[in-house]
């Protein structure tokens, strides 16, 4: 199923685009196994994820623990802790 | 109401606008965050701001919800900037309006504790040397914890 995957700050530099839709394999079904998927994907991804404990993710832009399941979300992204206000 | 937005705002345009939608409130906090113009020894020319469109929005009215939730506001306004800014223009201003003082400064520290570590905003900063992206402080991580 098409995933709309996005990346912000040092982990869109690093993967080296904003976002992408990919279809992951349905083994799946977690943000922590994503981060797995995502990490063969290219070099630039293998960098952004690297260390895992300087990401954040949001599923269906609500902020989640990777452990988080993705059932049937359209849009996950990555991004390291905020920095705003 | 909460407005992200590209183009610069008037802190005082903006609170004088808020004032006059709650003219029953005793009290009315406002807090307004400004670029910096240096970090440590270094100079900062201009500091970009990148967001989550949509998210951002979503997280604003999760935590206006919530503070509307744990103290009784009159009014709450956020508005927050995202593309370029040069110091030392506004970033974020965030005014709460209450009876009494109370509630307004409790709900306005929270709303920017909460937004310092949950609204999807990225600072990177422009030094003489480089760009280089903000990293998150233990500090405003604290502060967010006070609320729990």
């Amino acid at each position: 199923m098409a995933l709309h995957v996005l990346y912000f700050a040092w982990v869109k530099d690093k993967v080296g685009r904003g976002e992408e839709t990919l279809s992951p394999p349905p083994a799946v079904k977690t943000v922590s196994a994503l981060m797995d998927w995502l990490a063969t994907q290219s070099p630039g991804h293998a960098a952004a994820f690297s260390d895992r404990r300087l990401i954040k993710a949001a599923v269906d832009q609500q902020h989640v623990d990777h452990g988080a399941a993705l059932d049937g979300a359209g849009e996950v992204a990555f991004f390291p802790p905020v920095t705003g206000g | 109401m909460v407005r992200v937005q590209k183009h610069a705002f008037d802190p005082g345009a903006e609170i004088n606008a808020f004032l006059a939608t709650v003219p029953k409130s005793g009290g009315v906090a406002t807090f307004v965050g400004q670029v910096r113009d240096f970090k440590g020894a270094e100079t900062v020319h201009a500091m970009t701001l990148e967001h989550y469109p949509g998210m951002a929005e979503r997280e604003f009215a999760a935590l206006a919800a919530e503070a509307r939730r744990r103290w009784v506001l009159d009014g709450l306004l956020i508005i927050h900037r995202y593309g370029e800014l040069r110091p030392p223009e506004p970033i974020v201003l965030v005014a709460t309006a209450a009876a009494h003082r109370a509630d307004a400064f409790a709900a306005c520290e929270f709303l920017m504790d909460w937004l310092k570590t949950k609204a999807p905003f990225w600072k990177k900063e422009a030094f003489e040397s480089g760009e280089t992206w903000v990293a998150s402080s233990a500090d405003d991580e604290a502060r967010a914890q006070r609320w729990k």
